[in-house]
C-alpha cells in the first residue's frame, strides 16, 4: 500500500509539473461547458437536470482520457526510468495500480471542478440531486474504465501517439458495441444472447442508467471487472516485455 | 555490517542470456565478497550492461542465476532489490522532478521515513554535493549533475551491495576523481561492481577486474595480474591483447 501511493503520489505531481494537467483541465471544462450548453441544449430544455452535462461524457473522454493515460507507461520506456523503477523493491502490481490511481484521481480532480455545472442547475431550479451524484459516480467509473484501458495501451510501446492513438481506437470500440450501428450488424444474424453480451460490454449501455439516476450493481461490477481485467492486462505487459 | 557474511554479496551462478538470436551473455559466472569493489570491463555490446541489469533484477535470465547475500533474484525479488543500490546505463532519473522531490521519494520506496529519511537525504546529499541544485528539476541539470543525482538515488539507503553501470560517465576529472573517492570510501564494508572504460579508473579504485567479451568471461582477477598480461606491465595494452587475441580466435561473428 505503502509504495503505491508513493508512486501514485509522483506520478500525480508529475501531472501538475507540466503544463499537461493544466491544459487537461481547462479544455476539459470548456469542452463540457460547449456541449452542455450549445449542443446538449441545457436552457432550452427547461428542465432542471444535468442530463446534457452528462450526455456527452463518453465522447469527451473518448479523446482526453487517453492522452491523460499515453504517458504512464510510454514515457518510462521512452527515458529509460522503467529500469529504475522496476529495481526499485516494488511489485509489478504495486507499480501498475499506483500509476492507474494517479491518473484516475487526476480525472476526478478535472470532473470536481466542473461543480459550477451543478451549482446552476440548482440555482436556475430543483434537480433530483441525487441523479446527479449517480451520474458524477458514473462519469467517475467510466472515466476509470477508459484509463484502465489507456494505460495498458500506454506499457506496449515506447511512443505516446502511438499509444493515444490505439487507446482511443479501443475505446472507440468498447463505447461502439451499445450503439445500433454495431448491433443491426449482430441483430441480423446472431441469437439475442450474442447481441446482448456485445452490447453489454459497451460504456454506454452501462454509463446509460447511472446517468439517469438509476445505481445498478451490475453497472458498478461492470466497471470493476473492466477495470480490473485491463489493469491485470497492464501487469502481464510490463512483466513480459520490462525492458524492450 | 562489520560482522563477517555467511554468504558471498554476490554470486553469479552460469548466467545466460538470450535475445532472439543473440547470445548475449553466455555462461558468465563469478562471485564479489563484501570488502570488494569489481571492476567490470569490455568492449561496448559485451554484455556488461545486461548482466548487471540481471544481477539488479530488471532483466531475467535465459538461464542460471544470481545469489545476492544468499537470496535468489528470481525467487525473492523484493528482498534482493532492497539490500541492492543499483545505478542504472545512462542514469535515467524522472527529469520533471526536482533533486529533493526525487530522492525523497527514492527515500519513501526503499523504506525510510522521517527522522532517518531526512538524515540519509541529508547525508547524501552533502556527500555527493547536491545543496546548490536541491530545488532544480533534473531535467534542467548539466550532464554531470544528472550523473550525481543517480549516483546519490543509489547509495541512498546504505545498501550493502551496489551495480553501478559507468558511474563516471559524462563526468569532468574533478568529479570523476570525487565519485572514485566516494566509491573506495564505502569499499570496505560494501561489495561494489562498477562497470567503466576507462582502465585507469580500475588501478585507482578496484580490488578486483573481471572481462568479458562476447558475453563471455576472458579474465578473473586482480589489476595487478590484469597489468601482467602485457609486456609492459601497462593496463590499456593488456586490455587490448585479451579482447582482440579473442576477436581473433573466435572470429568477428562473437563480436555481434
Amino acid at each position: 500500500m505503502r509504495n503505491i501511493l508513493a508512486i501514485a503520489r509522483r506520478e500525480l505531481h508529475g501531472y501538475f509539473s507540466t503544463p499537461v494537467a493544466y491544459v487537461f483541465i481547462v479544455i476539459f471544462l470548456f469542452l463540457t461547458g460547449i456541449f452542455t450548453f450549445y449542443i446538449g441544449g441545457f436552457y432550452e430544455r427547461n428542465q432542471a437536470d444535468l442530463d446534457p452535462f452528462f450526455r456527452f461524457h463518453p465522447w469527451l473522454y473518448l479523446f482526453l482520457i487517453p492522452a491523460i493515460a499515453m504517458r504512464l507507461w510510454s514515457e518510462e520506456r521512452k527515458t529509460g526510468t522503467i529500469e529504475l523503477l522496476m529495481t526499485l523493491p516494488i511489485t509489478v502490481p504495486e507499480a501498475v495500480l499506483g500509476k492507474f490511481l494517479a491518473a484516475w484521481v487526476f480525472s476526478g480532480i478535472a470532473l470536481i471542478l466542473t461543480f459550477p455545472m451543478w451549482i446552476t442547475a440548482n440555482y436556475l431550479g430543483e434537480p433530483d440531486n441525487t441523479v446527479i451524484v449517480a451520474g458524477y459516480l458514473g462519469s467517475f467509473l467510466m472515466a476509470g474504465g477508459f484509463l484502465a484501458i489507456g494505460a495498458c495501451i500506454s506499457a506496449l510501446t515506447r511512443n505516446q501517439v502511438i499509444a493515444f492513438v490505439i487507446s482511443v481506437a479501443v475505446c472507440f470500440l468498447f463505447i461502439l458495441s451499445g450503439f445500433p450501428l454495431v448491433l443491426d450488424f449482430f441483430q441480423a444474424w446472431a441469437p439475442q444472447a450474442l447481441v446482448d453480451a456485445v452490447a453489454s460490454l459497451s460504456f454506454l449501455t452501462h454509463f446509460e442508467s447511472l446517468r439517469k439516476g438509476v445505481i445498478d450493481l451490475r453497472d458498478l461490477v461492470y466497471y470493476a471487472v473492466l477495470i480490473s481485467f485491463w489493469l491485470y492486462a497492464n501487469v502481464v505487459v510490463i512483466e513480459l516485455k520490462k525492458a524492450d | 555490517m562489520t560482522e563477517p557474511a555467511p554468504h558471498p554479496a554476490i554470486e553469479v551462478r552460469q548466467l545466460d542470456k538470450r535475445f532472439g538470436a543473440i547470445h548475449a551473455v553466455r555462461n558468465v559466472s563469478f562471485t564479489v565478497r563484501h570488502g570488494e569493489v569489481l571492476g567490470f570491463l569490455g568492449p561496448n555490446g559485451a554484455g556488461k550492461s545486461t548482466t548487471m541489469k540481471m544481477i539488479a533484477g530488471f532483466l531475467e535470465p535465459t538461464a542460471g542465476t544470481v545469489l545476492v547475500n544468499g537470496h535468489d533474484v528470481l525467487e525473492d525479488p523484493i528482498t534482493v532489490k532492497s539490500s541492492i543500490g543499483y545505478l542504472p546505463e545512462g542514469a535515467p532519473t524522472y527529469g520533471e522532478m526536482t533533486v529533493l522531490r526525487f530522492l525523497n521519494f527514492v527515500a519513501e520506496i526503499r523504506g525510510l521515513d522521517g527522522a532517518e529519511r531526512r538524515q540519509r537525504v541529508d547525508h547524501v546529499v552533502r556527500q555527493i554535493h547536491l545543496e546548490g541544485v536541491l530545488h532544480q528539476t533534473i531535467e534542467t541539470l548539466s550532464k554531470g549533475f544528472k550523473r550525481r543525482v543517480g549516483v546519490a538515488q543509489c547509495i541512498l539507503h546504505d545498501p550493502g551491495v551496489m551495480i553501478m553501470d559507468e558511474p563516471t560517465d559524462g563526468l569532468d576529472p574533478n568529479q570523476k576523481h570525487e565519485v572514485r573517492s566516494l566509491i573506495k570510501e564505502m569499499a570496505r564494508e560494501k561489495a561494489i561492481v562498477i562497470s567503466t572504460h576507462i582502465l585507469e579508473e580500475v588501478d585507482a579504485v578496484c580490488s578486483r577486474a573481471i572481462i568479458i567479451a562476447a558475453g563471455q568471461l576472458l579474465f578473473d582477477g586482480t589489476p595487478i595480474e590484469l597489468r601482467a598480461r602485457s609486456p609492459d606491465n601497462d593496463i590499456d595494452n593488456a586490455f587490448r591483447l585479451l579482447t582482440t587475441q579473442f576477436y581473433q580466435q573466435h572470429g568477428e561473428a562473437a563480436q555481434s
